[in-house]
């Protein structure tokens, strides 16, 4: 889509553009292009002296069992959160789009979530969780349930996974409501009359037409628990036990600034780089409209 | 629903009454929790109802931090993490509708260029390049400052794409009206665009403003002292030692800080954030 | 008349601009809450004890953090002039020729006497050159000790005054706490450091090649020795009986000792003000247990803690007044007074002296027994200290890979030998980044 109608000037555009370009290029090329210097240098933290090694600090990360395991973890991790969000938020969604009355309470009660910050999210569920003094723990404990997060990787994963998904579960819920609400009802009452029960209705018809939503909720998802999951992970179990919860992002950051390997942190942005890529790509190419001109 | 089956709506309710429970569990002892005193946490179990040291919790973490960790007052922590959500959401909004016009309403020689250098920033998210641009705000000497805690995060491609899309929507007539007006390109810009965007923008302000709110890696990098903490990162920081040694009920009181304004904006402004959440996705 | 006045005013207005022209001297330091508030109130009577400088200190966030910080700002060309390091951060201060001044030379050019002799020898052998030279000011130190809730053990049938001394009586004391009862045996801080690293000085063993990477970067680890990998797996016997509870790699056990969970408890020296101030039962500090079998233990401990470095590129007169400062906090009244208020060692013979004289450990016993048990024997090559470049990881993956065997995914000789493998990696790493 184009616009008829233009100005032209030989400046305005400029300056107009000016700012974000600006920003954009000091605090984002720049940067990026950094990560990718650096990714080929093995250097002190004080950055005194430095050694050009060509791709070897890729080498040793594709050769690190740790890092590998990093992948699998995030993988691991990014699918529980996807998955479980995403089956939750649409259970709720159908719900919520049967009923009548108290409709807009129910979306009020179940989207604030969304406005609490993830790190804070894992703060409250290690505090239910926590090994001593949870109340979740004495329930668990009174169940019979030896719960103890810092010592078991399961139950670890199982913390940051819950934390993380219960902030998005409101994101989840709010597009799938939207979703079924823009379903034409006359599809529905013609399935009806043809005798097909509700749950034959969901599957055959509704939930095909959610295919979009549900898609494009996917990929925001599995962006979400690869990125911004970042503050609940450090507010809760810093990658551990054993690193059972260091997703590659947390690794980037423990490496670059904990442990002061710059090469080998910047090579890990730079492989994450070409996963935002592929993941944007994605979806662009297959929820988008094209981007078009 | 087309039947009209009363059990079936009366599981629906009980289903949606679980579910608000559940998510709103952890909020509620999380309250509970910020008027209890130390003791009564660390003795398990917690006691399920409100306690007497609302006051007591409150104004101490306000005024001067925790004592055992972290001892910055949460009140400057909040002033701080106000500063920043409201310079990033309007700062964020005002570039990229400036951008967002550039790019729409003129031809110039580089506008597919520069349209794509904003798009390829969708792909960087600062994760991806956390320790450079620390290196670059070291560089230009804002660490632990205001600007440091917004300029690098000022500049959103998301916002610039949904305004460009808003105004892809705009007939071109009141362009046309406007040009044979004889008003140049800015006028249109204050007198038409401007007001016909003021939806959008609201929208685009209650997102931005949360997720300003909500930063954490970035502020953790770049704040190092107590007085430029934001509220979110200020919490991690009150986590001093082990489970049973951290304050717990102050550390829960400043949560409940932390998480009220964005979730007031939520709650208030539900109708825009709806409304910028669908549309930020298109 | 009239020139006296104006002689007067000159004086008087030179005198003010002086007075005004102090000297900032900025330290950046990551002790929090009691401990922040101490170190701000030493900055203040240095201060006031003198008008040319003035000592800012800031508190900047954990270690690691303020470490980061700290190494951000150097580059940028605006770092504090004292920076407080914690002793895992000693190779990569130290390998930072030109980042990095010697407190020796500091002292040296200001004039100020200097004796490194009056510290401690573990403390200063830790913070020294091959050559002898003192390369950063010990300020904050501590050992490992062991903790014993002695109401607990008169329950399980225990003599309360008799507190393990080897690892064979610690694990008869920890089958009959189990036997009677009780939930939590033993727990303990930063496992590294207690059951690796003190570990090994404590049995006289190495942790490293080429005196614990203090002769040189071509250091490696010597953890999986035979010794290393038997008590490891003590350790990992005591966990499946339900006799040791792993609590995380920081502090977090000395919580679960001084809310009267656990019975035992290996941590920090510091921890004592804590368990002073919130344990309600009786307790009692002692010696680490050894390993009776071990020929030439137990030796001596090692230290934890930080010490503070001088950063470079400063002017003349601030190194001055650094070491003015340090002038300052090497007085034994004033050491006296951090050690007394904080639980860390008192560094110099002076001060210990002063503070016992003062009848300290008299009124509170066990106070003493941190310096007792690093001053056991004079220190051997394993047991001066360690200097391991990016020591940082290098503990990390130590505590990962124990991790591993608590959490019954390893076994303590693959765990160990897995260590020391990724360590070296780590340590080859740092000796290529520093060649040059």
């Amino acid at each position: 889509m184009e616009k008829r109608v233009v100005f032209q000037s030989a400046w305005l555009p400029y300056a107009l553009l000016a700012p974000q370009i600006a920003v954009t290029v000091v605090f984002f090329f720049w940067p990026a292009a950094q990560a990718v210097y650096y990714s080929f240098l093995v250097q002190d933290p004080f950055g005194m002296s430095s050694q050009f090694v060509w791709f070897q600090n890729y080498k040793e990360l594709f050769t690190s069992s740790h890092y590998l395991d990093s992948f699998k973890v995030t993988a691991v991790f990014s699918g529980l959160v996807a998955g479980c969000g995403i089956v939750i938020s649409l259970f709720l969604a159908t719900q919520a789009d049967k009923v009548l009355r108290g409709a807009l309470a129910y979306k009020t009660l179940l989207i604030w979530p969304y406005a609490v910050a993830p790190a804070i999210a894992g703060v409250l569920w290690a505090f239910l969780f926590a090994p001593s003094i949870g109340i979740v723990t004495y329930f668990l404990k009174k169940a019979g349930v030896d719960w103890n997060w810092i010592i078991n990787s399961d139950q670890a994963m199982l913390l940051i996974v819950i934390a993380a998904t219960w902030k998005q579960i409101s994101y989840n819920f709010l597009f799938f409501l939207a979703g079924l609400q823009s379903i034409p009802k006359s599809l529905i009452e013609a399935a009806a009359i043809d005798g097909a029960t509700p749950l034959r209705r969901f599957w055959t018809i509704i939930f095909p037409l959610l295919s979009p939503t549900t898609f494009f909720l996917l990929v925001i998802n599995i962006v979400y628990a690869f990125f911004d999951t970042f503050g609940v992970i450090d507010a809760t179990t810093q990658g551990g036990p054993a690193g059972s919860t260091q997703i590659l992002v947390y690794k980037v950051y423990y490496d670059g600034v904990k442990a002061a390997d710059l090469g080998g942190s910047a090579a890990q942005s730079v492989i994450l780089m070409f996963i935002v890529i592929s993941l944007t790509v994605v979806q662009f190419r297959f929820v988008e409209k094209k981007v078009q001109y | 629903m087309v039947e009209n089956r009363p059990w079936g709506t009366f599981l629906a309710h009980a289903v949606l009454i679980i579910g608000v429970i559940l998510v709103a569990f952890p909020l509620y002892v999380t309250f509970v929790a910020s008027t209890l005193t130390y003791d009564e946490i660390v003795n398990v179990p917690m006691p399920l109802l409100p306690g007497d040291q609302l006051l007591e919790n409150y104004s101490q973490v306000l005024l001067s931090g925790s004592t055992k960790g972290s001892s910055a007052p949460v009140s400057t922590m909040l002033m701080n993490s106000f500063i920043m959500a409201m310079v990033v959401a309007c700062g964020k909004i005002a570039i990229s509708i400036l951008s967002a016009f550039a790019i729409v309403y003129f031809r110039f020689p580089g506008r597919n260029f520069f349209f794509w250098m904003i798009f390829v920033t969708l792909m960087l998210p600062i994760e991806v390049r956390i320790i450079p641009t620390f290196k670059v705000a070291a560089d230009l000497g804002i660490l632990d400052s205001y600007l440091g805690l917004t300029l690098p995060l000022i500049a959103s491609a998301t916002a610039t794409f949904l305004l460009r899309q808003f105004f892809l929507t705009i007939p071109d007539e009141l362009a046309e009206a406007a040009r044979i007006d004889g008003a140049g390109p800015m006028r249109f810009f204050w007198d038409v665009v401007l007001p016909l965007s003021k939806t959008s923008m609201a929208a685009l302000f209650v997102i931005l403003f949360i997720v300003g709110w909500n930063e954490y890696l970035w502020p953790l990098l770049i704040t190092s002292q107590e007085s430029m903490y934001t509220v979110v990162i200020g919490i991690k920081r009150m986590i001093a030692g082990g489970d049973a040694s951290n304050e717990w009920n102050l550390i829960m009181a400043t949560a409940m800080l932390a998480m009220l304004p964005p979730a007031l904006v939520v709650m208030l402004m539900q109708k825009w954030f709806v409304k910028g959440l669908v549309e930020t996705e298109k | 008349m009239f020139r006296k006045s104006l002689f007067a005013a000159l004086a008087f207005g030179i005198v003010s601009t002086v007075a005004q022209a102090q000297t900032e001297i900025q330290f950046w330091h990551s002790m929090g809450g009691a401990l922040g508030d101490k170190v701000a109130s030493l900055a203040e009577q240095f201060n006031k004890s003198q008008n040319q400088y003035k000592v800012v200190a800031v508190y900047k966030g954990s270690y690691p953090e303020s470490m980061t910080a700290a190494i951000a700002s150097f580059r940028a060309g605006n770092a504090p002039h004292i920076l407080q390091v914690y002793e895992v951060g000693t190779a990569t201060m130290m390998a930072a020729k030109g980042a990095v001044v010697p407190v020796a030379k500091v002292m040296k050019d200001a004039d100020v006497p200097f004796n490194p002799k009056a510290y401690l020898p573990t403390v200063a052998g830790y913070y020294t050159d091959s050559k002898g030279n003192m390369l950063s000011f010990p300020f904050n130190s501590s050992t490992v000790l062991f903790y014993i809730n002695k109401d607990m053990y008169k329950k399980a049938g225990l003599d309360p005054e008799k507190a393990p001394k080897t690892w064979k009586q610690f694990q008869a004391a920890a089958d009959k706490l189990k036997a009677a009862g009780i939930g939590c045996v033993y727990t303990s801080g930063w496992p590294s450091w207690m059951h690796i690293e003190n570990f090994s000085a404590w049995h006289n063993v190495p942790i490293g090649t080429k005196e614990n990477g203090m002769a040189g970067l071509d250091t490696e680890f010597k953890i999986n020795s035979p010794l290393h990998v038997r008590h490891l797996t003590m350790l990992s016997d005591l966990a499946k009986k339900g006799e040791f509870t792993y609590a995380g790699r920081g502090n977090q056990a000395e919580a679960k000792f001084s809310s009267g969970e656990c019975a035992m408890l290996t941590s920090s020296s510091g921890a004592q003000a804590n368990i002073r101030r919130n344990a309600k039962f009786q307790w009692s500090v002692n010696f680490i247990p050894y390993h009776d079998d071990v020929k030439g233990a137990p030796q001596n401990s090692i230290i934890g803690g930080a010490s503070l470095w001088v950063m470079g590129g400063k002017t003349n007169n601030t190194y001055r007044g650094v070491a003015k400062f340090f002038e300052f906090l090497s007085k034994p009244e004033v050491q006296m007074d951090w050690h007394t208020s904080t639980g860390y060692v008192p560094i110099t013979q002076a001060a210990y002296e002063l503070t016992r004289k003062s009848g300290y450990y008299d009124k509170n016993p066990g106070a003493d027994i941190a310096i007792k048990q690093l001053t056991n024997k004079p220190p051997t090559a394993n047991s001066k200290g360690l200097r391991f470049g990016n020591f940082v990881q290098g503990r990390e993956v130590i505590e990962e890979e124990m991790e591993g065997v608590f959490t019954g995914k390893k076994q303590p000789k693959e765990a160990l030998d897995e260590a020391v493998k990724r360590g070296n990696e780590i340590l080859r790493k740092f000796e290529a980044a520093n060649k040059g």
